[in-house]
């Protein structure tokens, strides 16, 4: 199987997040960028197709702080090749992001052929569409979102993917290929690698550049932000504060009040 | 140019979801605001019957198609489209949810049109709509005009009371067709129902949920031990589940179930918009994580700024000695 899978930079929210003087941005000076979650189990679910199936996963990102890390560590886990589109100007929304991976996939002669598009399902920071089905209607493929696991079928021109819906109901799809799908989660947890592999996988392997596509609808933005905040913690919580014992006493003491002890 | 309000009315397996009357209560506001018909817009196969439930809306736009009898972001988009280039309203209120997801942006994309994601609020103001979207995570709010005469929004869960957007009144109904190109798509084949023969969390009157804080499956069974003592049951973020921590059955959220005990008790949980859509209207919740910023504390009753393993085994402990 010829797999793709998108890869995606989005600030680490464990960290303290800071708005940019414009009022309007994230600050970016302290942002530590990390892959996008559900990124990391696309390319795992690429990784165990590749596993089962033989064949080529391809990784591809826009060039972003710290992305060369993320894709070395893809090379160490399997991926056969890394790409990075640069010379973009960095602030791309989700939709023009979306629209340069299309023209990307489209024109780049040794992507074709391919059987199937991995990206995650969603990222934190979309504020302006997602980019699977943006993808699979630019190129006019089928399109499944929030998979967590994908088997290819005997024929080699379709797989089974599991989808989830609300209430811990799934479903399971019939998908005709090449298609582009949503990973919310792969079938196992993202493998781990050692930084020695990713260090080996520096040395031995490159990333490929690619220059950012001229876009037929010039990729302009169609949302203004007029601001950005953190949101007014409503006084909703009575924090607690003290040693473990002494806020034990106090939410024992509020169970208690409460009828639940 | 019509220039109403529509909300695509989300039916799922025969019944209309909550987020159809949130959607109705809000968009009922903003066409309000704009002095506009707020219409709903009802997708699916034999399920006429459900336009009844939609009187909040002005009217009721319905289409019945074989093609769009089982959830699916290209056929719905494919319709809505269609409906949107005849019609043309100003706004398309789609839901955020896991039956929904791409619907909005499928339909942007064919319409040229912008989309608003991850909204929660909405508004008029002087003519044009004004969105509140929620970002990183729960931990940032955007606010956005979007650019032109055509917008999607994607709505998230909770943006009104469900209650609010109910009504007695039986809406007129106007009946539209739609075609369906002939291409390749993606086939539901069949439902794969939760395991029923676990706990189950929605009947608990306590849940201790962990998050990725809980960081191991050894400090898990500690806080199994904890919702032992406070006579309850463990449930889970989707970061345990997806790293086989706890099983399906135990998800809080938007895959997983709603839950509303007498105390949640989230442990390690960040608070994320998917999270929190599962647990939010619980009566108590208490929330213990080590990060101040951490958006739980927004919904939380009482907060924990600590590390949650130094507070399980001491929550344990004065739970079990008051038990006696
Ligand atoms: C379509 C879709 C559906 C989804 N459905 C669901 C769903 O059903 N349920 C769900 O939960 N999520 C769902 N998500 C995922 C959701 O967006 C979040 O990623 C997830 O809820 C985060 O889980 P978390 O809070 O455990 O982890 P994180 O966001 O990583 O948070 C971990 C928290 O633990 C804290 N912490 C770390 N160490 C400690 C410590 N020692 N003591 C105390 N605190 C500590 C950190 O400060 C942080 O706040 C869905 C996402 C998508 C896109
Ligand atoms: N700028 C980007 N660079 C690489 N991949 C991206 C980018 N934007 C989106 N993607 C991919 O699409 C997924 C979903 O993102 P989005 O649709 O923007 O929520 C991401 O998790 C990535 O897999």
């Amino acid at each position: 199987m010829n797999i793709l899978v998108l890869l995606r930079m989005v600030p680490d929210v464990v960290e303290e997040l800071e708005i940019a003087p414009d009022g309007r941005t994230l600050d970016t000076e302290y942002l530590r960028m990390i892959v996008n979650e559900s990124d990391d189990h696309a390319l795992e679910q690429a990784l165990i197709l590749k596993e089962r199936k033989g064949g080529k996963v391809t990784v591809l990102a826009l060039d972003a702080p710290d992305v060369d890390d993320v894709l070395f560590s893809a090379v160490a886990k399997g991926a056969d090749r890394v790409m990075k589109i640069e010379g973009g100007d960095g602030g791309v929304t989700t939709r023009a992001a979306a629209g340069m991976f299309a023209e990307i996939i489209r024109n780049e002669k040794d992507l074709q052929p391919f059987d199937i598009v991995l990206t995650g399902v969603q990222a934190i920071d979309d504020l302006d569409a997602l980019v699977a089905p943006i993808l699979s209607h630019r190129l006019g493929l089928p399109y499944l979102a929030i998979v967590t696991k994908v088997t290819p079928d005997a024929t080699g021109k379709s797989v089974t993917a599991i989808r989830e819906f609300a209430g811990g109901v799934r479903g399971e799809f019939d998908v005709p290929l090449p298609a582009v799908l949503g990973i919310q989660a792969a079938e196992k947890p993202p493998r781990y690698v050692p930084v020695a592999k990713v260090r080996a996988a520096m040395k031995t392997s490159k990333i490929e550049s690619i220059g950012v596509p001229t876009m037929a609808d010039g990729g302009q933005p169609l949302l203004d932000v007029s601001h950005m905040r953190k949101p007014v913690v409503s006084g909703h919580a009575q924090m607690l504060d003290g040693e473990p014992e002494d806020v034990s006493k106090k939410l024992a003491g509020i169970f208690t009040e409460r009828g639940l002890l | 140019m019509s220039g109403n309000i529509w909300i695509v009315a989300e039916q799922w397996r025969g019944k209309l979801s909550e987020i159809t009357f949130e959607s109705l209560a809000l968009g009922r506001e903003v066409a309000d605001g704009l002095g506009v018909k707020l219409q709903a817009v009802l997708l699916g196969h034999d399920v006429q019957n459900l336009s009844t439930s939609l009187g909040m809306a002005d009217s009721v736009i319905y289409v019945d198609h074989t093609e769009l009898a089982d959830p699916g972001a290209s056929a719905q988009a494919s319709a809505l489209a269609q409906l949107v280039r005849q019609q043309k309203p100003r706004t398309v209120i789609v839901p955020l949810t896991n039956v929904s997801l791409g619907t909005g942006t499928l339909l942007g994309e064919q319409v040229g049109a912008p989309v608003v994601n991850f909204c929660k609020d909405l508004r008029a103001a002087d003519g044009h709509i004004v969105a509140d979207c929620v970002l990183y995570g729960g931990k940032i709010e955007a606010t956005v005009t979007p650019r032109g005469d055509l917008t999607v929004i994607g709505l998230w869960p909770g943006s009104r009371p469900p209650d609010k957007g109910r009504s007695d009144r039986n809406p007129p109904v106007e009946t539209q067709t739609v075609t369906f190109a002939d291409q390749p798509s993606v086939k539901l084949r069949s439902y794969i129902e939760p395991d029923a023969s676990d706990v189950d969390i929605t009947q608990q009157d306590v849940l201790v949920a962990v998050g990725r804080g809980i960081q191991s499956q050894e400090n898990v069974a500690l806080a199994e031990e904890l919702a032992a003592s406070l006579g309850g049951a463990v449930c889970g973020s989707r970061p345990v589940i997806d790293q086989g921590w706890l099983p399906l059955s135990r998800q809080v959220g938007k895959s997983g179930l709603n839950v509303k005990p007498k105390l949640y008790l989230a442990l390690g949980i960040s608070g994320a918009p998917e999270h929190l859509e599962g647990m939010k209207d619980a009566p108590l919740i208490v929330a213990v994580n080590s990060d101040p910023d951490a958006p739980i504390f927004n919904v939380a009753h009482y907060g924990v700024v600590a590390d949650a393993m130094d507070m399980i085994p001491t929550l344990k402990e004065t739970v079990l000695a008051l038990r006696g």
